[in-house]
């Protein structure tokens, strides 16, 4: 919708001034962004991917070593391992908030009592620091939930999960979407908002049931937020950092060790070039997830 | 004979039952309410035991049970936080990375959607436009390692070297709804002004800017929610603990004083604090501006 738009009054201008020449005020207002951000993002990208095929350890000589450092992250488990543990986070998490997130949205648009204030509480966690609400959690994972699981004398609480190397992704995952549901959450209310109430009376009219009605009425007509929330939460859960340095560390052992972490641990363990070599591997497959997106946003923008 | 008058009257019915949910003056439904006043328990317990636990005193923080009532209430912790992390000055710090993450991102963010969209029809301003959004897609981690060593090199490694960054992290999706919104603002207006004899400059601040407020704000809420909670790019970037912002100052009590819980969840609230009272003050800003971002963007 926006790329139409765009096109349409973005050819206004055309007509009027394609013959003058552009004021160079406009150069001032464009080249501070332009300039900052090529110093700041693609130089350091450029030097970062040149590095990669070095063996350069961050500071002194170097030579090149061609892909070396690329056939050496392919066959290392602890790479593999980050890999498929991000991945494999990312999917659970983005199919939890959303499926949370669209239900409570559900709720917060009905009839219901406390409402602006329920929908205030529910936007608390967006504004707090992942990192010290993590600390908050490994305090409760570590201590109150194994308390009250030998209170209540459930034995599968009564280990923290955090220190189980089978399960501490699991208490990533609930403060990965304690925190991140307020944001999905708003934008299933605007999706929900902007549902005209008379295609429900039209359904009920038809005899479809409330469950009839959420499944095959509300779900498909916002279905164009559904595809903005999973595209905006999936690329955000591939770059889990702060959430997991606060609760697991990336323990127990090296089991909940997020891309993100990998590069860094193994930057500030010497090993600059070969972290590259992970980084640039990550940035070609957030690409491939780029190309995806935007062929999903042309899809929505038909909706 | 007796089919249809059913059907007729359950139609009614539901019809009238459905609808209940969207319109005025209907029934409430309690028991959706109840499930959400649940769900909102889960919100809150984390930040009841962060508070609770931040008044206990030294022997109640360590009894083992995070959910009692301080008793006696003790303001021990915050005295021992406000000196073990700095406050004073780590709060100096992140307000310093905020406040200039936010100016710098409305201004050089604004000021490039101006250029972009008034040259849509030069090269050069399109493919500045494309240029800048394609950094939506690397992700910090990617560039981090090298930005980490160039800024040392620049001598960079501070509040400062983070401020650029994190203004840059920003400035794809802040140019990309600046740009949206600019586009609607009739090209006329403008020209208005133009007639009445002011320059391009002038135009720009008495008349653009203050339109862009509303664009401004959603900018503002998403950079500020970006600097004041981030952990990753300060813990990277910063060389000197001692400038550190206040999310980083909290790893004290996960290496030492680590039994010490009632000062870690006083100083834990005191991070947090800031950012949870200015929500309170601008709850319906920050709704509509993250729905507004999201569904432009």
């Amino acid at each position: 919708m926006s790329a139409t738009t765009s096109i349409v009054t973005g050819g206004n201008p055309k007509v009027r001034r394609s013959t003058k020449r552009v004021e160079p005020i406009y150069y001032f207002f464009l080249f501070p962004a332009v300039i900052l951000f090529t110093l700041a993002i693609t130089l350091p990208g450029v030097v970062g991917i040149f590095f990669s095929f070095t063996d350069s350890i961050g500071i002194g000589d170097w030579e090149f070593i061609g892909f070396t450092n690329y056939i050496a992250a392919f066959s290392d488990p602890a790479i593999l391992t980050s890999f498929l543990f991000t991945f494999g986070f990312s999917l659970v998490t983005v199919i939890a908030v959303n499926v949370i997130a669209f239900l409570l949205a559900v709720g917060l648009t009905a009839k219901i009592r406390f409402k602006m204030g329920l929908r205030g509480i529910f936007v608390i966690p967006m504004v707090i620091s992942g990192i010290i609400i993590a600390y908050v959690f490994q305090f409760l994972f570590m201590n109150s939930v194994p308390a009250a699981g030998s209170a209540l004398g459930i034995p599968f609480l009564e280990t923290s999960i955090l220190s189980n190397p089978d399960l501490a992704w699991l208490g990533i995952v609930i403060v990965t979407a304690w925190q991140s549901i307020p944001g999905t959450l708003l934008i299933y209310i605007a999706g929900l908002l902007a549902v005209p109430g008379d295609v429900y009376e039209a359904a009920s009219l038809d005899g479809a049931n409330k469950r009839q009605q959420l499944l095959r009425i509300t779900l498909p007509l916002v279905m164009g937020y559904v595809v903005i929330n999973v595209i905006l939460g999936f690329k955000n859960y591939l770059n889990a950092y702060d959430i997991i340095v606060g609760l697991t560390n990336g323990g127990p052992g090296t089991s909940t060790r997020s891309i993100s972490m990998t590069i860094i641990r193994g930057f500030q363990t010497g090993d600059y070039a070969y972290q590259m070599a992970t980084a640039t591997l990550f940035f070609i497959i957030t690409i491939i997830i780029a190309l995806v997106q935007l062929s999903a946003t042309r899809g929505r923008n038909a909706l | 004979m007796a089919t249809p008058t059913v059907l007729s009257t359950q139609s009614i019915t539901t019809a009238n039952a459905t609808p209940k949910q969207r319109t005025r003056g209907e029934r409430v439904s309690w028991s959706t309410t109840i499930i959400l006043l649940l769900c909102a328990v889960t919100v809150l317990l984390p930040l009841y035991v962060t508070i609770s636990m931040a008044f206990k005193t030294d022997t109640q923080s360590v009894d083992g049970n995070a959910f009692s009532l301080p008793a006696p209430f003790s303001i021990d912790g915050f005295v021992q936080a406000w000196t073990l992390t700095k406050f004073p000055v780590g709060f100096a710090m992140s307000l310093l990375v905020t406040a200039g993450t936010v100016v710098a991102t409305i201004i050089l963010a604004s000021f490039a959607a101006y250029a972009i969209v008034r040259n849509w029809d030069r090269r050069l301003f399109r493919f500045s436009f494309f240029y800048l959004l394609a950094a939506m897609f690397i992700p910090f981690p990617v560039v981090a390692l090298p930005q980490i060593q160039l800024t040392g090199r620049v001598g960079l490694d501070n509040p400062f070297g983070v401020i650029i960054l994190a203004t840059m992290f920003q400035l794809s999706f802040s140019v990309l709804l600046f740009t949206a919104f600019l586009r609607s603002i009739p090209i006329e207006l403008e020209e208005s002004a133009r007639i009445d004899g002011a320059s391009t400059w002038q135009t720009f601040w008495r008349l653009i800017f203050p339109l862009l407020a509303p664009m401004s704000a959603t900018v503002g809420i998403f950079a500020f929610l970006y600097a004041w909670n981030d952990f990753m790019m300060p813990s990277l970037i910063i060389s000197d603990a001692g400038l550190q912002t206040l999310p980083v100052r909290q790893n004290l009590f996960q290496t030492q004083f680590s039994s010490n819980y009632n000062v870690a969840f006083a100083s834990y609230l005191m991070a947090m604090a800031p950012a949870i009272i200015a929500y309170l003050f601008a709850q319906r800003w920050v709704m509509s501006g993250v729905t507004q971002g999201a569904v432009k963007g």
